[in-house]
Formats: structure tokens, sequence, C-alpha cells
């Protein structure tokens, strides 16, 4: 009779059946990832970044915008809870006096800062690009009002313009020119405060469109001189479709800087002479900060602003696309 | 750092940045103790003045054991710009200061706290004048405890007014000796300003009102614009025969509360409408010879604009933080030969002591202690504002009208027209401000 003896098996076999996984043991396998998942898992880092810059705009910029719109529609002392008066404060503004005065002023400014603000810097970057000597030299003259702080610009202009010894009259008279009120006349007011605008904001334009100049190719003057054109072609048939897009996005942010002019008529002019510098960003202070914290009508100007704005944009853009 | 790494970090850091704000201050001082925070306390710039304060400060503290007080050295004190804000925000000191301009809008938007039942901490409240108590008073409820109350004079460079052949004893009491007085002033070569005035920035309607007064006109009456009477036109035609046919007021128009003493303090020019504070800002803060400047009652003499401010309660404070901060405001700003009132330690300090800025305990006892206190202490030519002093009692103090500052930017527009142009109708343009102020006033 045979006998079953179970013999030990050596220490290394053990081992290595030890590591061998049997065979019913079916581990299950992940799914391979969907491209969707891949492409999240990819792009982690960047989504990271985007958390944190959506954070800020939702924090800085998108809630007060709600805020503003909900503020619009109520009353409040910043203590009590806030009441709902509809479009109350939307009445009040409608119905103030200074109301189309501060709209019509605004137009005016946006207008005429147009004119000058985004004509001029353009043209100064044109002749800056056609320079051979000096260049950096001037454009470093010409961006140097842009790094002054605007209350300091402000002030400057404010002895620039004064009637006795300001700067401009003393000009005027030493060349023998009849001297000019500036701020204190409502004809010549709201010009004056165009031109503080245009010197603080021309080297930002200027450098701008002076990079924009830069990229286009120098075969395309060449091939416009070589058929005859002059100076003033070469603007017309080259420089300005080629600097199109600069063009067209510098004008929706010269509008949209200069309809919410502020610091200079209430510095310079306080809303005067005979409400001929109110701006519709100036009522909006003298409403919420002035007025005895009228919140609700201080923002339901803002509001009606940023539609306008709003709409601004949207032709824009529209116009931009059509372009493309 | 990763890229990742540092996106997470960012990220998360912004969130607990987020989270960390908006904390409240509590008003408990520990131990069972309470704190206060008060406002005013004087900037860096003023060290000497500083000191003073941080002394009241331990001084205060000493006698009320339990009592912790922090002080803030926001300047202004009282600015409207972040005055709700900081309120909403949890900000807000315990004690804050009110000017009497926006005693009105603060106490109508609920701002400041009900102390009816706390003015008995306040030792000599009794003593306050009635009127002035009756500024932070409404619907028979007390909402702040005043400490200033002056009346608009004629501010006036004596020095000027002795090289133009004026008697600086004997300033002008009518308007008709005002306009003689600037244009003998003007006359003196270019660059002289005979009297100066205010023309945009809510300034130039605030200094109508003050003229509307002193020749006894009203702004409103009866919830309806008043000011387009013969006083009002008589204020217009006055400034703009001034600025036109006299040419004695200056080219410039003038915005901002500081332009006008800026140039008051250069020295050149003689006359503007301002209560004794301007005479203290025009020499401590614009570097004007003290010796120069005087003041006497306003001009017509009928009714002067109030001035002052008060000090208030944060309408969140607790019991125990309402008591406390009474008890501060006693102690500083209340009581004769303490505090504010410490006008030896004032002298020493070299503040300006002598101006008669305070009257708002008129007569009583303290009053009476405070007026001996700062007169023996004065550093001051306190005989050039005697003028000041001998009309006071003779002129009514009149209040701001309600809705003030929409009422002064709409009588902008009026002052500016006569200073800028010389075909300003002044019947067309008070008109035309009438209608206006009607349509704000009949707002609710």
């Amino acid at each position: 009779m045979r006998t079953l003896t179970v013999k030990p098996k050596p220490k290394q076999q053990v081992a290595t059946e030890r590591r061998v996984a049997p065979e019913r043991q079916v581990v299950p396998r992940r799914r391979p990832p969907t491209k969707r998942r891949r492409a999240a898992r990819r792009n982690l880092t960047a989504y990271g970044f985007l958390c944190a810059a959506l954070f800020c705009f939702a924090l800085f910029a998108w809630w007060p915008i709600v805020r503003e719109v909900v503020l619009s529609f109520q009353q409040t002392n910043l203590v009590d809870e806030p009441s709902w008066v509809g479009l109350d404060n939307f009445r009040t503004v409608v119905n103030d006096p200074a109301f189309g005065e501060a709209w019509r002023n605004t137009f005016v400014f946006t207008l005429l800062a147009l004119l000058c603000g985004y004509v001029v810097p353009f043209a100064v970057a044109v002749v800056l690009n056609e320079l051979r000597h000096a260049r950096a030299y001037l454009r470093f003259v010409v961006y140097l009002p842009v790094m002054l702080p605007p209350i300091v610009s402000v002030l400057l202009f404010r002895w620039f313009y004064d009637p006795g010894p300001g700067l401009f009259n003393q000009a005027l008279d030493a060349v023998g020119l009849p001297t000019l009120a500036w701020l204190d006349s409502t004809s010549t007011a709201l010009f004056s405060l165009v031109i503080v605008s245009t010197w603080m904001n021309l080297g930002a334009g200027v450098l701008i469109y002076l990079a924009a100049l830069q990229n286009i190719p120098g075969e395309l003057y060449e091939a416009a001189e070589l058929d005859g054109a002059g100076i003033l072609k070469r603007i017309r048939h080259v420089t300005i479709p080629q600097t199109r897009l600069i063009l067209t996005l510098m004008l929706m942010l010269q509008i949209v800087a200069t309809m919410q002019v502020f610091i200079e008529p209430y510095m310079l002019t306080g809303g005067g002479p005979e409400n001929a510098t109110v701006t519709v960003a100036y009522l909006m202070y003298q409403y919420a900060f002035v007025y005895g914290g009228n919140y609700g009508a201080g923002s339901a100007l803002g509001l009606m602003l940023m539609l306008v704005l709003l709409a601004v944009a949207a032709v824009q853009l529209r116009l931009t696309r059509e372009e493309k | 750092m990763k890229p990742r790494n540092l996106a997470i970090v960012l990220t998360t850091g912004l969130a607990l940045t987020a989270t960390a704000c908006g904390g409240d201050s509590s008003g408990s001082g520990g131990s069972g103790g309470v704190s206060i925070t008060v406002a005013c306390r004087p900037a860096k710039t003023a060290p000497k003045l500083r000191d003073a304060w941080d002394d009241d400060v331990a001084t205060f503290e000493k006698a009320h054991p339990g009592v912790s007080v922090k002080s803030t050295d926001q300047q202004p004190c009282f600015d409207p710009k972040t005055f709700a804000a900081k309120l909403a925000g949890g900000q807000m000191e315990t004690v804050f200061v009110v000017p009497v301009t926006n005693y009105g809008d603060v106490i109508a938007k609920r701002q400041a706290k009900d102390i009816t039942a706390s003015t008995g901490v306040v030792k000599n409240f009794g003593d306050i004048k009635q009127d002035v108590r009756g500024m932070v008073t409404k619907d028979g409820k007390v909402y702040g405890v005043p400490n200033v109350s002056y009346s608009v004079g004629l501010v006036y460079n004596r020095a000027l007014f002795a090289k133009a052949g004026l008697d600086p004893d004997a300033p002008p009491r009518t308007w008709e000796e005002v306009r003689a007085a600037a244009k003998k002033i003007a006359d003196l070569g270019d660059g002289y300003v005979g009297y100066g005035e205010y023309g945009g920035g809510n300034t130039g309607g605030w200094h109508f009102a003050q003229a509307l007064f002193s020749r006894g006109g009203e702004m409103v009456t009866d919830g309806k614009a008043a000011f387009n009477s013969a006083e009002g036109k008589a204020v217009l035609h006055n400034l703009h025969d001034m600025r036109w046919k006299d040419d004695s007021v200056g080219s410039r128009v003038l915005i901002g509360w500081e332009s006008l003493m800026q140039q008051m303090a250069a020295g050149k020019t003689g006359m503007m409408l301002g209560a004794p504070d301007v005479i203290t800002d025009v020499t401590q803060k614009f570097q004007g010879k003290a010796a120069d400047y005087g003041i006497t009652g306003v001009p017509g003499g009928k009714a002067s604009l109030a001035g002052g401010e008060a000090y208030m309660i944060n309408p969140k404070a607790s019991p125990s933080q309402t008591k406390a901060a009474l008890q501060w405001i006693d102690f500083q700003f209340n009581t004769p030969g303490k505090g504010r009132f410490d006008f030896a330690r004032g002298k020493a300090n070299g503040e300006a002591v002598g101006v008669p800025n305070n009257d708002y305990m008129g007569d009583s006892p303290t009053g009476k202690a405070i007026a001996e206190g700062r007169k023996a202490n004065a550093v001051l030519p306190v005989k050039n504002y005697e003028p000041y002093v001998d009309a006071a009692p003779g002129i009514t103090p009149k209040p701001e009208p309600e809705k003030a500052q929409e009422l002064y930017a709409v009588l902008d527009v009026a002052m500016s027209a006569v200073l800028t142009r010389e075909s300003a109708d002044v019947d067309k343009l008070l008109a035309d401000a009438e209608s206006k102020a009607n349509s704000i006033l009949a707002r609710r």
C-alpha cells in the first residue's frame, strides 16, 4: 500500500508561487480613460490657473456688477436691510435736471476725445515710425505723461490753465494772442478737459500703434513706392489697412474709457461752470457720495452707462467680425 | 515650484484670503471689560497733538477701569465718501464725528444710535445750547453730542485793509461796504482780489446760502424752494457787479473747500465768507500770518448759517459700549480744562489757541469756563476776533436746509454763471434753479 507523503516544496518555489497570481483571480482592469478625461488630466494645471483667474474676476468684477444691478432697484443705508423700490431710482435719475446735461457732456467729451485722442496718437506713431534718429528718446518723451500719476497731471494742468499766471495764457500773451478763460468759461471748459485727457493718455496709444506699424512688412511700402505712391497714399493704402484690427480695437477701448471720464471734471472744474463739465460718472459720484449716500440712484445711473457701453462694444464686435 | 503645484497653491490661497476677509471686531474687552474704538486721533504729522491724545486715552482708561480705548487716525475724521461703507463693513468706530452739514442724512438713515436714555452720562449735556442740541434731535430722540458750534462771519485780511487805506478795526457791516472795500483792495494792483468766492464743487451753492441768510432770505419754505426772492437776486446781482463792473473778485472759479483758504493765506485776497475755523486753517494749515487775519460778523447780519460738529455712536454698539463711548465723549470733548479744552497744554504744544470757533455751550457755566480758559491761554491776536464775538449775539444761527447738498449743486450753476458770464441773466438763473430745486424737494 502506497502512502502519499506530501513533500515540502523548496523555499524558492514557494516564493515564486506566491508572486504569481492564480489564474482565476482576475483583477478588474481599468477602462482606458476617455478622450475627454485625458484632456482634462493633461490640462489640470491650466484649469488650476484658470480657477484662480475666474475667482478673482468673480470676486472683484462680476459680483460687484451683480450687486450694482440689484442695488439699482433698492434703497439702502448700508446698515439696515435694503428695501426694494422698483424703478424709483431710475425715475429719480431720469427726472434729475442734470441727467440730460451729463449725457450730452459725456457724448461731446467722447467725440472730442476721439478726434484728439484717437487721431493724434496714430499720427504721432506714424511720424515716430518714419524717423531714423532719436527714436528711443522721443518714445520716452511721448510716454512720460503716462508714467505720471493722473492726479499730478491734473494738478499740473490746473496751473497751465490758470487765468492769471498760467502757462497757456502767458504763452498766448507772449505771441500777442488774446488769452482764454479755459476752465472758467462754458465754451472752453469741456475742450480744456479733453486736452488734459489726451495729454495723459497719448503715450499709451502711440506705443500700441508703433508696435502695430513695426509689424507691417517693408516690402509693401517698397511696392507702393515703386508704384509711385506718396506718403499720404502709402498711409491710406498700406498703413491703415495693415493696422485696421488694432485701430478698431483701440477705437472701442477709447470709447469705453472716455465715456467714463471722472477725474478731470472732479479735480479741475467740479462739474462747472454752469454744469458744462458734469459727466455721467461725475453725476454718479455726486449721487453716491455727495447727495447723502443715494447709492440706489448712483447704481441706476451706473447701470445705464454700462448698458450704453455694452451696446457700443456689441456694435464694435459685430463690425470686427464682418471685417474678418 | 511645479506649475501644477503653483496653480493649486494660488487657488487655495485666494480662497482662504476671501474667507478671511470681512471679519468684524467684537466689543468685548476681555476679562469682562468693554472695548471701544474712537475716531479723530491726530495724525503722525502732528506728533505733539498725537502724544496729548494718547495721554488722554491713558488717563481715561485709568479713570474707567475695564474700559479699553482703541483710537483711529483717519484724516479727515469724517469722510462722507467712506462713511456708509465703513458702517456696512463693520469698520466704523464706536465713537465717530459728524459735521453739521451731515446731521440730517446720518440721523434720517439711522446711521447713529439713539442715545436719548443715556445723555446723562455726559455731565454737561444740559449746558449745551438748546438750538445746538436741537440739531441732533429728531422726533424727540437724541442722536449725538454736539461739541462744536459757530456761525459764519466775514474773514478779512487786516494788513490788506491797511494797505488799501481801509480801517482794519472797522470792518464792513453791510454788503455795500463789502463791495466798496473789495474794490479798494482790488485797485492795489494785479493779482489782488477784494472778495474771494466759490463757483463750483457744491461750495458755490453753499456760499450762496450763507449770503442769502445774511440778507434775511430763506432757502426752503414749506418744502418749496424760496431762494428766488429779492434777497436771492441781490446776492447774485452783487456778485455779478463785483466781478464785471468792479473786477474785484478775481477771474478764477474756485472749487473745493480749501481753494479759497489757500488763496486767502497767500495774502492777496481781502475778504471771504467763513467761520472762525477758517482762521485756524489759514494760519496753521496754509501758513498765513496770524497777525494779518481778523473776523467780523456776517455782512447784513440778519442770520447766519450755523456750522459745527457732533460726536455720535455707532448704531451697532452694545449698551455697555454706548455707556463707555459717552464717558469718553464727556471726558475728552465736554469737560473744561480736560481733553480738547486743556488750553494750557494746547498753548504749550503750539496750537492756534484763541480763535472764538466754538460757542456750543453759550453763556452756561461750562461755556463761560471754556471761554475763560481759551482767553487765558490765547496765542493768537484775540483782539482781531472781537468784531465777530461782539456781533454774534445779534445774529440768528440757521441750520442747513433739507437736501442741502443737492440744492447747493443746483445753485453752483447760478454762482458760476455770474462769475464767468457778463451776460448772465440773474432772474432766469434763479427761476431755473428754483424749478430744479422744487423737483428735488418733491422727491421723497
